[in-house]
């Protein structure tokens, strides 16, 4: 169909397509019937799916030659050529598959989800704007265009969290993002700074050819201390990558992105944006390779964000937040992952986890249908027996997020435990236990929310009751076609993305960090890593994670009240999310304030105006009515100034 | 078949005549003077055209020039043209004057014509700023432009407006007397060196000058160009100019007035006095990151939104000063000046951009003041739901506001930033806190005067824009537009302008 590959028409196509229909939705929005709106974004983001399998079978299996061409030249400025292009390889189209597979499924589930929203056109602009900008960020071939795919889903994202514009909730939401994530950019364009100053090019190509020459660079940021250059251009990409990516102390923005509707929650928050800052690490190990201080610094990060996240997601109640921490936590073990030099097996996670995450929020949106907009789990229970589809899709994702042997999740998570064990870099220990008891944790967290919202007793009100029912087919489809993935393209797809050679042209490794190629030589195909799976202690560590959740939840439902109350303070931490919010609100935010307003008062206000500038034309003022004075219209005075003049002149002139 | 045409002086010279005409239909009849402003505005756009799609990129030297003598005694002339930097700067003129007469058309019911008229000839003498080759000249007309602000501000102004007027005037007289007298000492000083005065800026430039001399015309410079800018210090007249100024002001002062001051350390602080330059450039530097951060926490907690925007206005500004004086830093800190021409771009579309997109920002404002006679951001909220197509383009020059790629406002900062960079880790560290600080005052206005739940009854009443209204919004909207995603035209037209510039600043002009 599409046998030439090296044409750009292809990649121009899946670009456009998206951005054609997302201009008509948008634009037009008020001549077009709702019909149109999502018949014309769902025929945008379709033909680009197609294209993208097409894409895919030509890299995955058609052995292609990597994809590498400029579209146009943005500005050319000291010699310097800023480009729009594409680079299309083996990373590129996997993410291309994943970005437009998901962004299907959710426009497709947005049919039903927002039927009876007034915004409906609205939102399918948006979301096929997203799908454009998420292309561009995967596409492009330079550090430019990255950044500017990187702001541009961050401004989706921006609409998205504040699509319900009149909810004090959702605009405060939508702004936190947007700036937390400014904070992320902020180090991100410093960056991509040290870049263009070391290589004096933002062509990726170009970059890493040349990367190992430059690896011992000093700078010096502190006068007398030397840096390492390429430390520092490390740590500052990666400070971009905490803020899309949700790190600590940049994931404050994620919960709270939960406020817009749940379609973008499942493409936007869990399956696509957030991964972008893994991508972006991904794309450039040839750069991170270099500096052993960056791969530690991700990898303490990430394993912070992993278990510390995991634990807020067992105390949260709202259905939505529950499966935001979870993807904090998940989030987390892709970078330790990367931390650990194991880039492969942190995108083979992003690639499994955007299907069962996709699917767990889609899921969850089906429930809040269901249950007519409530999102708190206390409120729900034994929706088994209403909404089987929904039950059954969600009980699979479920068991592909603990990483249950044999399911997606498993092979992609117990992957990175093991590298991070095979990991011998500063900090790797701390971030080996952190993923390990992060498998409770998550055991614990999401069967605590499949217990609750499935099993027991049915505590929602008789109204909803009488009208719960499954979500109409445009929901439940979705969900299907994002069970089967999360089912099997771990163990379908593991012996060649992370034990074979799919990323050997993307992912340079330094051959003492390549734990991958360690673990390669124990790595006997899917089945015997499921049957040692399930005698390691990942396994034993879930199983006691569902085990505990079965009790709390479904044998002793008065239990979890009773250790609420006997360890109160850490129930308050966990409430209080650690306490980032606040400190954030009345530090940072506050702070932030409290410096303008003593610089506009003080600095502006009386120092500038009310003292040199008003005050300098107060004292002309006060000079001039001294001064005024000797005018006083008397001839005597003034012939007597004369006279005392002339003596003065006389008195000069004698001696 | 024009070529012969004196195209730059009819650049000029429509705008000014057109305006006396103006004058000239007296107040009676309002819609034949804004028909006919309109008619001289729109000829004028047209007429720079050619100036742009005539202009040679290839060259450095000056095009489209033109010498009359003028004052013989004191070899004065009328001698203009224009080169990649001013080029551009006079096209923004033609076409932000165009919005500026649009933009009165309804909301100015009192003297009308005399107000399109101040805009008009207002016109004229910034062009003829930006092209005047002769020093005499370029003060001339930097200092009548003086006169229709003031009168515009005097006239259609705010409640606060003599305060305003008089703070405007006086804090930019008081720059501009020490540059004449800068200029008379060159003046003299070449009559020394070349036994003949002169005023022409380009001989000027190549005028052997002592280092001690230099630094007193280069600071004499730098207050008056400061003002202009403005930076800070010298800023505080601005936010007051800009509240009680009328939309029309308003646009015309922070796009187009404020670029008197960049344009002018490129024409004369750099070239003139490039010793002096290099000596203190610490000192531009130290000042335009301290407007960038300083006036950005500033921005932040302004209640007037024109007030908030003008703070912005300084604070983007200040990317422009930086841009322009990085290139001995960058000297010193990699041992090549690769990156200088990156900064001086730069700094030269972050002017451009910000033409654009403070004209749209004050244009909004104007929107809704005209609407609810309040510029406060507390007298407002929810006001997507009566006016969102109002929402959609407030909401997109936030963002280019903000920086977003995509939109003029990153490229410059871009360019600037990564410039910066290579001169020192903490001046892009610094200009890069409005990546933050840029993003919080703007989106915080917006939250809390665009989204949200209808705040009052006013706005549960407002209407939404008028089809003028949305067609000057939508002009500027994809000029933002066009130079964010596609910016390589505009460098074009700069680059071999600029290159010279750093070959000519690059060596010593002490004698």
């Amino acid at each position: 169909m599409f046998e030439n590959y090296s044409d750009s028409s292809v990649y121009l196509a899946i670009v456009l397509a998206p951005l054609i229909g997302s201009i008509i939705a948008g634009i037009f929005n008020t001549y077009i019937s709702r019909a149109v709106a999502h018949t014309v974004t769902i025929a945008g983001v379709g033909l680009s799916f197609i294209l993208a399998v097409f894409v895919f079978k030509y890299f995955a299996f058609d052995d292609a030659q990597v994809y590498n061409e400029t579209v146009y030249t943005w500005l050319v400025s000291d010699g310097i050529r800023f480009e729009i292009g594409f680079l299309v390889d083996n990373l590129t189209s996997m993410m291309l598959l994943v970005v437009s597979f998901v962004s299907l499924m959710v426009h497709l589930y947005t049919i039903g989800y927002m039927q009876e929203d007034p915004g409906y056109k609205r939102f399918f602009s948006y979301i096929s704007l997203f799908t454009f900008s998420m292309y561009m960020l995967v596409m492009s071939n330079n550090f430019l265009q990255l950044f500017f795919g990187w702001e541009a889903v961050g401004l989706v994202s921006y609409l998205l969290i504040g699509f319900y514009y009149q909810k004090e909730s959702a605009i405060f939401a939508n702004m936190k993002a947007f700036l937390v994530n400014r904070v992320g950019d902020f180090g991100f364009i410093l960056g991509i700074a040290a870049v263009l100053m070391v290589f004096n090019t933002l062509d990726y190509a170009d970059v890493f050819s040349m990367a190992n020459s430059k690896a011992d660079l000093m700078i010096e940021i502190i006068p007398g201390s030397q840096w390492s250059m390429m430390t520092l251009m490390c740590i500052l990409l990666f400070i971009g990558a905490m803020g899309k990516s949700a790190q600590v102390p940049l994931h404050v923005w994620l919960p709270d992105s939960m406020e817009g509707p749940t379609p973008i929650s499942a493409l936007i928050h869990a399956a696509t944006m957030v991964t972008a800052g893994i991508f972006m690490v991904t794309r450039m190990s040839p750069l991170f390779e270099l500096s052993e201080t960056a791969l530690s610094f991700i990898m303490v990060i990430g394993a912070i964000t992993a278990l510390f996240m995991g634990f807020l997601g067992v105390i949260q109640n709202d259905i939505k937040r529950v499966v935001a921490y979870s993807t904090l936590s998940q989030l987390g073990y892709m970078t330790v992952a990367l931390g650990a030099s194991a880039y492969s097996a942190a995108v083979f996670h992003l690639m499994t986890h955007a299907f069962f995450k996709a699917l767990l929020f889609l899921a969850a949106g089906s429930v809040i249908i269901g249950m007519h907009h409530v999102q708190d789990i206390r409120q729900m229970g034994g929706l088994k027996k209403y909404m089987p589809i929904t039950y059954w899709t969600s009980l699979l994702g479920t068991l592909a997020l603990i990483g249950f042997p044999g399911f997606s999740g498993f092979f992609s998570k117990d992957s990175i435990i093991e590298a991070v064990h095979a990991s011998h870099l500063v900090g790797s220990d701390f971030a080996y236990y952190a993923v390990l008891a992060g498998v409770f944790i998550t055991a614990l967290y999401s069967l605590r929310l499949f217990f609750i919202v499935f099993h027991g007793r049915e505590r929602m009100d008789q109204h909803t009751k009488a009208h719960l029912k499954e979500s109409p087919w445009v929901v439940t489809v979705p969900l299907v076609l994002l069970a089967i993935p999360s089912v099997i393209i771990g163990g379908m797809t593991i012996s060649s993305v992370l034990y074979g050679d799919y990323f050997s042209n993307v992912v340079f490794v330094q051959h003492g960090h390549d734990v991958l190629g360690h673990l390669k030589e124990e790595y006997h195909g899917p089945m015997a890593m499921v049957l040692h799976g399930v005698t390691s202690a990942p396994f034993f560590l879930m199983v006691a994670g569902i085990a505990t959740a079965w009790v709390l939840y479904m044998k002793r439902p008065e239990w979890p009240a009773k250790i609420k109350n006997s360890f109160g303070l850490i129930y308050d931490i966990l409430d209080n999310k650690y306490g980032f919010d606040a400190f954030n609100e009345k530090v940072i935010a506050g702070g932030t304030r409290g410096i303008g307003h003593v610089l506009s008062k003080f600095g502006d206000i009386m120092i500038i105006d009310g003292f040199v500038v008003n005050g300098s034309a107060k004292s002309v003022a006060w000079f001039s009515s001294i001064i005024r004075q000797v005018q006083t219209g008397y001839l005597y005075h003034y012939a007597f100034a004369m006279i005392l003049g002339l003596i003065g002149l006389l008195a000069l002139a004698v001696f | 078949m024009f070529s012969n045409l004196p195209l730059l002086s009819l650049v000029i010279w429509t705008p000014i005549i057109g305006g006396m005409l103006v004058l000239a239909t007296g107040s009676k009849n309002s819609i034949e003077a804004k028909v006919l402003s309109l008619l001289v505005s729109l000829v004028t756009l047209a007429l720079s055209i050619p100036l742009y799609t005539q202009f040679d990129s290839s060259l450095a030297s000056m095009q489209f020039e033109e010498l009359i003598p003028w004052i013989t005694t004191f070899h004065i002339n009328y001698h203009i043209g224009i080169d990649g930097i001013s080029m551009p700067l006079i096209v923004l003129t033609t076409f932000i004057s165009v919005i500026v007469i649009i933009a009165g058309w309804e909301v100015i019911s009192y003297k009308t014509a005399q107000y399109m008229a101040a805009f008009l000839i207002l016109e004229g003498l910034m062009i003829g700023t930006f092209a005047a080759m002769d020093a005499m000249l370029f003060y001339v007309f930097w200092e009548a432009l003086l006169i229709p602000m003031f009168v515009i501000i005097g006239i259609w102004g705010g409640p606060n407006r003599v305060y305003a007027t008089i703070k405007f005037f006086l804090y930019t007289f008081l720059g501009s007397v020490l540059m004449l007298i800068s200029l008379l000492y060159l003046y003299m000083h070449a009559a020394d060196v070349n036994g003949v005065g002169t005023f022409n800026i380009q001989d000027l430039h190549k005028l052997p000058l002592a280092l001690n001399a230099q630094i007193l015309i280069f600071l004499s410079f730098l207050l008056a160009f400061a003002v202009k800018v403005p930076m800070w210090p010298v800023h505080t007249w601005l936010p007051d100019a800009h509240v009680e100024a009328p939309t029309g002001g308003s646009v015309v002062l922070a796009a187009i007035m404020l670029k008197l001051g960049g344009y002018g350390f490129v024409r004369f602080s750099l070239p003139i006095t490039p010793d002096a330059s290099m000596t203190l450039d610490w000192l531009v530097i130290l000042l335009s990151l301290i407007a960038i951060v300083y006036i950005g926490f500033v921005a932040l907690v302004q209640a007037d939104m024109k007030k908030l925007i003008a703070y912005s206005s300084i604070s983007h500004m200040g990317f422009v000063t930086l841009g322009f004086f990085l290139l001995w830093k960058i000297t010193d800190n990699t041992g090549s000046a690769s990156g200088a021409v990156l900064g001086l771009e730069g700094a030269m579309v972050q002017m451009i951009s910000h033409g654009f997109i403070s004209a749209a920002m004050f244009l909004s404002v104007g929107v809704l003041y005209d609407r609810m006679h309040s510029r406060m951001i507390k007298d407002y909220g929810g006001v997507v739901n009566t006016m969102p197509a109002f929402a959609s383009f407030a909401v997109f020059f936030a963002m280019a506001n903000a920086g977003l790629p995509g939109t003029s406002g990153f490229v410059g900062e871009f360019m600037v930033i990564m410039a910066a960079f290579k001169a020192n880790f903490w001046y892009a560290f610094l200009a890069a806190i409005t990546l933050i600080l840029g993003a919080a005052y703007t989106l915080w206005m917006i939250k809390r005067v665009v989204f949200g739940a209808i705040a009052n009854e006013q706005v549960e009443h407002l209407e939404d824009m008028s089809g003028r209204e949305f067609f000057m919004m939508l002009l500027l909207a994809l000029a933002v537009l066009a130079i964010g995603l596609y910016p390589a035209p505009l460098l074009d037209v700069m680059h071999a302008t600029i290159d010279n510039l750093v070959a000519h600043i690059s060596v010593s002009k002490i004698p």
